[in-house]
C-alpha cells in the first residue's frame, strides 16, 4: 500500500551538493521543499569526530560512507556483444550515500571548467576543421558558456571557502596562479594551502621545463572562514584523511559543513532521510512529473509525494536510472544513435608516474585532499593536438593527499609483494616517494553508455543500471601522452627510480580505484535529439523536472567535477526562481 | 590531547591497583579464534609468519596479531559478506569484473585453506603449517602466481585475499587486533593519530617526523 502525502511545492531527490544548493535557493524563494535522502542523517559533530574518524580500515577500505552494493549496484560489460556482470563490490569508483552524499567524503579538489571545456565541439571544429572530430565521438557543447556560468562558479567557491590563487583575474594573467584558467571576476576567498615537499619539487621541475605550476584550488580551507551563509569552516589540519572520510574540523567544504547548518534552521525545508526513491510518476500528456514515490527503509512503508517541482539531484547513475524506470525521455540506442537517456557516459583517462628518491623524506601522511601543485600546460586544448591522434588533455599534478598505510605503500617495480625483501623495501620507500599524476579528460564514444540490465536487480526490485564501457583509442593515447609528460618532469629531478603508475591502457576494470568522476547519461545541450535536459538543466520531456549533476556533462573534462556541479546547481536554481516559477513552462523551445 | 592524558592516568592507576600477588601472569593466554577452526588457524598463523617474517623491522606476523586480525574480520560483517552484492546468477566473468562468486569472504577463505592444505599434502606430503620455511615460501609463491592447481578454486585468488587481509592487519589501527604494538606503523614511520600537522608540514618538510605512532585507543 502506498500512502499518498499532501502536495508540496518542490521535492528534491538526493541531499548532497545539488540537493542542498537547490534546497537553500528554493526555500529562500519561499517554496516549501521536501528533501529525500536515501541514506542516514550524518552530522560532522557526531559522525566525523576524533579519534574514530582516523580509521583507515573502516572508512577507506570497508567504505563506511559509500553506497552499499547490496542495496544498489551496477553491471558492467566492455562491449554491447557481451553479457554484463554485477559490480559485486565497488572498486573503480565509490558512489556516496547518506546526508551530504559524496560531498561529505570527497577530497575537495575544486575546479572550474574552462571556456574550451564548456564549448569543446565548437572550439575543436573551429581549430581543427569540421571533420576533425570522429563520428563515433559525440563531443558536444554544454549549451551554457563559461562567461554565463562564471558568476555561479564564483558563488560556489565562496560557499566552499576555496583556497587558491587566481591566475586570470578579469583578463589579467597572474604568475603563480593558473594562467590557463578562464577569466575570473574575483580571486579565491582564501589564500592557497601550504605546499608539501612533493609540491615544491614538482613546481621546480615543471617550471624548469618552461611550464606554469600553481597551487591547486582546494575546498580545504587554508584558514578559518565564515561563508556567505554564515557557516564556519575551520582551518585545515593537513591530517591526510579527506577522501573517503568526513572532516572533523569542517575545513573541507561539504554540504554538511556549508549549507545544512542553515537548512536545519529553515522551517520551509523538510528533510527525510532513509527515503529511498523508487520512481517518479510521469504524466506524458501534460509533460510533467506529478509525484515522487519512495520507500522509508526504516519502516518498509511506501509513500507518494506529489510536488509542483521536482529536482533530480542524485548521483549520475541514480539520475539515469530514475529517468529510465519512470519512462522519461527516449532511451539511447547505440545501433541507431537515436535516443538520449544513457548517452555520453564518460569517466576519466590519465596516468602518471611514481617517483622514488632515496635521499628525500616526503612525510606523505601530512597532506590534504586537495593539497596539490599542478600544471595546465597539457590540459584541454592548451597545446596543439595536430597529429596527436586524440583530443582533450590532463591536469598534471603532484598531490599529497595522505599516506594512509593500508592503501599507500609505493614500491619500485620488481619488488616482491611479501617476505623479508618486501618488508625492507616497504620500510625504505614509504617515506621516500611521491607521485605525479595526470587526471585526463574522458570524451564520449557512441558505444559507451548506460541502460537497464535485463537480469540483475537491486534491493527494491528494480533493474540495475548496466554500464557498457571501455577505454577507447582517445583515452589510451591521451593516457600514454600524459604519462610521458609526467615522466619527463620527474626525470629532471634525477630520482632513484621512476615507475609508470595507473596509465589507462588495456580494458577498463572494476577492481582498482581510479576516480569517482562518472559523468553523463542525462546530458545538457541545445538540442533535444542530443540531450536530456536543456541549458537550464530542465528536462525536455517534463518541464517541472530539473536533472542536475555531473549526469549533465556531455563529456568529462580532466578537472574534478564538483566545482562545475555546484556552478550548474546555482545556475539552474536561478533559472527556476527567477523565470520558471513565474511561468511554469519549458524555458527553451524544443 | 586532554583525553589522552586522562586515559593514560586511568590505565596507570588501574595497573597500580592490580599489582601484587593476584596480578595476571606476564605471559598472556593464547587468544581463542572465533571464525577459524584449529586447522584453519594453524594455516593462517604459518602463512602470516611467512608473509611477514620476524626480523629487525618487526616481530612475526602472528606476533603482530595478524592471524587474530584475519580471524576477527572473517567472524564479523566483512566475513559474512557485508557490502557484497550476492544476487545471482553467478557467471564466470573476465578478470576485470572482479569477484563473481556466491561465497562470502569467510566461506571462500576457508575453502581456500582446505584446498591449499590438500595441495601441499599432495605435493609436499604435509599440511602447509607443517612445512619448513623454505618450502612455505616456495608454496606461497606457487599460490601467488596461480601455478598451484587447487581443486575447485584459483590459488591466485585465494592468495590475493590472504595477502590483502595480511596487509590490512599489519597497517590498520591496532583496535582490530593486528598491528600489535603499532609494529606496522613503526616499520614504515607512520605516526597514526591525531594527525594534526598544520605547523608540522612546514617545520618537518624534507625531514623525518620523529614522533612515535599513536592509535585510536591512545585517544579514547
Amino acid at each position: 500500500m502506498v500512502t499518498r502525502l499532501k502536495e508540496v511545492d518542490a521535492v528534491i531527490i538526493g541531499v548532497g551538493w545539488v540537493g542542498t544548493v537547490l534546497a537553500r535557493e528554493l526555500t529562500r524563494a519561499g517554496l516549501h521543499v521536501v528533501g529525500l535522502e536515501r541514506g542516514p542523517r550524518r552530522a560532522p559533530s557526531e559522525d566525523f569526530t576524533l579519534p574514530g574518524i582516523r580509521d583507515e580500515l573502516k572508512y577507506a577500505v570497508r567504505g563506511e560512507l559509500f553506497q552499499d552494493p547490496q542495496m544498489e549496484t551496477l553491471t558492467l560489460r566492455q562491449a554491447s556483444s557481451e553479457t554484463a556482470l554485477p559490480m559485486r563490490r565497488f572498486g573503480a569508483f565509490l558512489p556516496g550515500d547518506g546526508l551530504g552524499g559524496a560531498g561529505s567524503h570527497w577530497n575537495g579538489m575544486h575546479w572550474r571548467y574552462t571556456p574550451f571545456d564548456l564549448a569543446a565541439r565548437s572550439h575543436l571544429t573551429a581549430r581543427y576543421g569540421a571533420k576533425a572530430i570522429p563520428e563515433h565521438m559525440p563531443i558536444q557543447d554544454f549549451g551554457v558558456s563559461y562567461e554565463e556560468l562564471e558568476p555561479y562558479y564564483d558563488r560556489f567557491e565562496k560557499l566552499c571557502g576555496v583556497s587558491g590563487k587566481a591566475g586570470n583575474l578579469r583578463g589579467r594573467k597572474i604568475a603563480g596562479g593558473n594562467i590557463f584558467e578562464g577569466s575570473r571576476s574575483h580571486d579565491y576567498p582564501n589564500p592557497p594551502l601550504q605546499r608539501s615537499l612533493a609540491g615544491d619539487l614538482f613546481a621546480t621541475a615543471s617550471a624548469g621545463l618552461g611550464y606554469h605550476p600553481f597551487t591547486a584550488p582546494a575546498s580545504n580551507a587554508s584558514q578559518a572562514y565564515v561563508n556567505p551563509e554564515g557557516a564556519s569552516l575551520g582551518a585545515c589540519a593537513y591530517c591526510g584523511h579527506c577522501e573517503r572520510f568526513g572532516c572533523e574540523v569542517n575545513a573541507k567544504a561539504s554540504p554538511n559543513s556549508t549549507l545544512l547548518p542553515v537548512l536545519f534552521q529553515e522551517s520551509r525545508f523538510d528533510l527525510r532521510t532513509h527515503a529511498y526513491v523508487r520512481d517518479l510518476a510521469y504524466d506524458r500528456q501534460a509533460r510533467r512529473v506529478t509525484a515522487v514515490r519512495y520507500l522509508d527503509t526504516r519502516s518498509g512503508e511506501e509513500f507518494e509525494q506529489p510536488a509542483g517541482l521536482v529536482i533530480l539531484g542524485a548521483y549520475v547513475f541514480s539520475n539515469t536510472l530514475l529517468l529510465r524506470i519512470s519512462g522519461i525521455g527516449e532511451p539511447y540506442d547505440p545501433a541507431t544513435g537515436q535516443g538520449v537517456v544513457g548517452r555520453n557516459y564518460c569517466y576519466q583517462s590519465g596516468g602518471g608516474v611514481q617517483v622514488f628518491m632515496e635521499d628525500r623524506e616526503f612525510n606523505p601522511f601530512m597532506g590534504a585532499g586537495a593539497l596539490s601543485v599542478a600544471i595546465d600546460d597539457f590540459n584541454g586544448d592548451n597545446f596543439d593536438h595536430g597529429g596527436l591522434g586524440f583530443f582533450g588533455g590532463a591536469l598534471v599534478s603532484a598531490a599529497t593527499t595522505g599516506g594512509r598505510p593500508i592503501q599507500t605503500r609505493p614500491l619500485p617495480p620488481g619488488t616482491p609483494r611479501w617476505g623479508r625483501e618486501w618488508k625492507a623495501a616497504t620500510a625504505k620507500w614509504y617515506n621516500r616517494s611521491f607521485s605525479i599524476g595526470g587526471s585526463g579528460a574522458s570524451y564520449p564514444h557512441k558505444d559507451n553508455y548506460l541502460d537497464l540490465d535485463p537480469t540483475y536487480r537491486d534491493a527494491l526490485g528494480r533493474p540495475l543500471i548496466r554500464m557498457t564501457y571501455n577505454y577507447r583509442d582517445n583515452d589510451r593515447r591521451l593516457s600514454a601522452y600524459v604519462t610521458d609528460m609526467a615522466a619527463k618532469i620527474a626525470r629532471t629531478l634525477n630520482p632513484t627510480h621512476i615507475a609508470s603508475a595507473g596509465a589507462r591502457q588495456g580494458d577498463f576494470s572494476v577492481i582498482p580505484y581510479q576516480t569517482t568522476h562518472n559523468t553523463g547519461g542525462a546530458v545538457m545541450g541545445t538540442n533535444p535529439k542530443e540531450s536530456v535536459v536543456n541549458r537550464y538543466l530542465q528536462s525536455w520531456d517534463a518541464h517541472n523536472l530539473f536533472v542536475i549533476g555531473a549526469s549533465a556533462f556531455p563529456q568529462n573534462a580532466s578537472y574534478n567535477p564538483t566545482g562545475t556541479v555546484g556552478a550548474l546547481s546555482y545556475w539552474a536554481a536561478e533559472a527556476i526562481t527567477k523565470t520558471y516559477l513565474k511561468q511554469p513552462q519549458a524555458l527553451v523551445d524544443a | 590531547m586532554v583525553g589522552l592524558t586522562a586515559a593514560a592516568v586511568t590505565s596507570g592507576e588501574a595497573a597500580a591497583q592490580t599489582a601484587g600477588p593476584e596480578a595476571p601472569s606476564s605471559v598472556p593466554a593464547p587468544e581463542p579464534f572465533l571464525a577459524l577452526n584449529a586447522t584453519e588457524a594453524a594455516f593462517v598463523v604459518a602463512a602470516v609468519n611467512t608473509l611477514v617474517p620476524a626480523d629487525d623491522l618487526s616481530p612475526s606476523g602472528a606476533d603482530c596479531g595478524l592471524a587474530i586480525y584475519i580471524d576477527r574480520q572473517l567472524a564479523g560483517a566483512y566475513g559474512a559478506g557485508a557490502r557484497l552484492y550476492r544476487d545471482g546468477p553467478f557467471l564466470r566473468g573476465k578478470p576485470e569484473h572482479g569477484y563473481q562468486l556466491s561465497l562470502t569472504p569467510k566461506a571462500f577463505f576457508t575453502a581456500g585453506i582446505a584446498a591449499a592444505n590438500d595441495w601441499t599434502r599432495k605435493t609436499h606430503g604435509a599440511s602447509f603449517d607443517a612445512l619448513g620455511e623454505a618450502d612455505q615460501i616456495a608454496v606461497l609463491k606457487a599460490f601467488e602466481t596461480g601455478a598451484a592447481a587447487f581443486d575447485g578454486l584459483s590459488s591466485a585468488d585465494f592468495f590475493a585475499l590472504l595477502l590483502g587481509l595480511t596487509y590490512e592487519g599489519f597497517f590498520a589501527d591496532p583496535l582490530y587486533g593486528g598491528n600489535r604494538d603499532k609494529a606496522g606503523w613503526k616499520m614504515v614511520g607512520y605516526p597514526g593519530l591525531p594527525a594534526v600537522y598544520r605547523d608540522a608540514i612546514a617545520k618537518f618538510k624534507g625531514r623525518k617526523y620523529p614522533n612515535p605512532p599513536q592509535s585510536i585507543a591512545d585517544f579514547s
